[in-house]
């Protein structure tokens, strides 16, 4: 399979928030800002890329029985790296982000890609898998968050577009709204895009 | 902070409850609500080893990182007590009550990855939690993440036969539903606030 095609079926075709339904927490909880969401993908690309290139290249030398442990640390130590990164230069988003940076880690997006990519591939392919499946993951949060932002602040990225005469939508700051936006999402996609039928 | 560690529990019940305000577990919420018994299996293991991993993170948090100035280490320190706990019950249960193990330990090398699990450690350390709220607050969170899958699974059962939208199945409804009940949980937000 070519480098483009693995970015375009782990970034689209395979996506892991709307086809397999994997990481929805943290796409749930950082989208009521953009500048959050952006943040928070450009942390999950970095750490899933590189994660994934390591976890391919000690693949031979991984024992299967304790596969689970190596991958999680691995991603740990990179989610570490990113963390310290955001609190060093970006402390205000850091802060905001809270414990949705540490919750990368679990993120099933990055153990589903070392499972079912990373540990039957070459180092390059998987790194490019893994930005593909960050990039996918980045798409959606910004979907999700223009929306909430936009109804809610009436800004995008910050900038208000939306004058005084707009009445804020104080659902769309809140939890629920969350969920209402990402099922619609789901059910778009499942519609347009794979054109489900009963 | 200084919230009464009573009033904290039944605010992670309630008020912020890890599921439906903090979003966590939801990987495991959605593909184990299928069936009733199962998500109660599921739900009193998160609760149990909520509890008590709150407890054990806290006493690794502030008797091992914070004197030897490793906090930035939390996170892998953090999983491993959460892995380690986990190995451990399912070699208790499994050799004391091998009744139990049957029901619940299929569920427990599920629980590692829940991050319900994982983000209670977290929020207990960045909003400076003693140990008598931090017990009281991952046992608030378990009973919390208990019921709001519960809840789903109870909805769920009754839309089986139901003509839903193609599209929709699966995970959009289940959403849907979550987002209601969300809304509902938004009602007890004036009670008490521990963000």
């Amino acid at each position: 399979m070519k480098r483009k095609d693995i970015f375009l079926t782990s970034a689209f075709t395979e996506n892991s928030v709307w086809r397999q339904i994997l990481g929805i927490c943290s796409a749930l909880a950082v989208t009521n800002l953009m500048m959050n969401s952006l943040i928070m993908g450009v942390g999950v690309i970095f750490s899933t890329a590189f994660a994934n290139m390591t976890i391919s290249f000690i693949r031979e030398w991984t024992p299967r029985s304790v596969r689970m442990m190596v991958q999680t640390l691995i991603i740990a130590a990179y989610v570490i790296l990113v963390d310290i990164a955001l609190k060093a230069w970006l402390p205000q988003i850091s802060k905001q982000l809270g414990p949705y940076v540490g919750l990368i880690i679990t993120n099933c997006i990055l153990m589903g890609r070392a499972e079912a990519f990373a540990m039957q591939n070459k180092p390059l392919d998987s790194f490019v898998d893994g930005v593909g499946a960050g990039v996918g993951y980045t798409l959606v949060l910004l979907v999700i968050s223009f929306i909430r932002e936009l109804f809610g602040f009436g800004s995008i990225f910050g900038f208000q577009v939306l004058g005084a005469w707009w009445t804020k939508w104080s659902i769309m700051v809140m939890a629920p709204s969350a969920f209402f936006i990402l099922a619609m999402f789901i059910w778009f996609i499942n519609t347009y895009y794979y054109k489900v039928k009963a | 902070m200084d919230i009464s560690a009573f009033v904290l529990f039944w605010a992670a019940i309630f008020t912020s409850n890890i599921l439906l305000t903090n979003f966590l577990g939801m990987c495991s919420y959605l593909s184990v609500s299928k069936e009733i018994e199962s998500s109660i299996g599921l739900g009193v293991a998160v609760f149990f080893v909520l509890t008590a991993t709150t407890a054990l993170n806290w006493l690794v948090h502030h008797l091992i990182l914070v004197p030897l100035h490793i906090e930035y280490l939390e996170f892998i320190v953090f999983i491993i007590v959460i892995a380690a706990f986990v190995q451990f019950l399912e070699l208790i249960i499994e050799r004391y009550a091998p009744a139990l193990y049957y029901t619940l330990g299929i569920f427990l090398p599920l629980i590692t990855v829940n991050c319900a699990i994982f983000g209670a450690s977290l929020f207990m350390v960045i909003r400076n939690y003693n140990f008598l709220q931090s017990i009281a607050f991952g046992a608030g969170s378990g009973i919390g993440w208990l019921l709001a899958i519960m809840m789903l699974a109870g909805v769920r059962r009754k839309l089986k036969e139901k003509m839903i939208p193609v599209g929709l199945r699966g995970a959009g409804i289940s959403l849907i539903i979550t987002g209601i009940m969300a809304m509902g949980f938004v009602g007890f937000s004036g009670i008490v606030q521990i963000q």
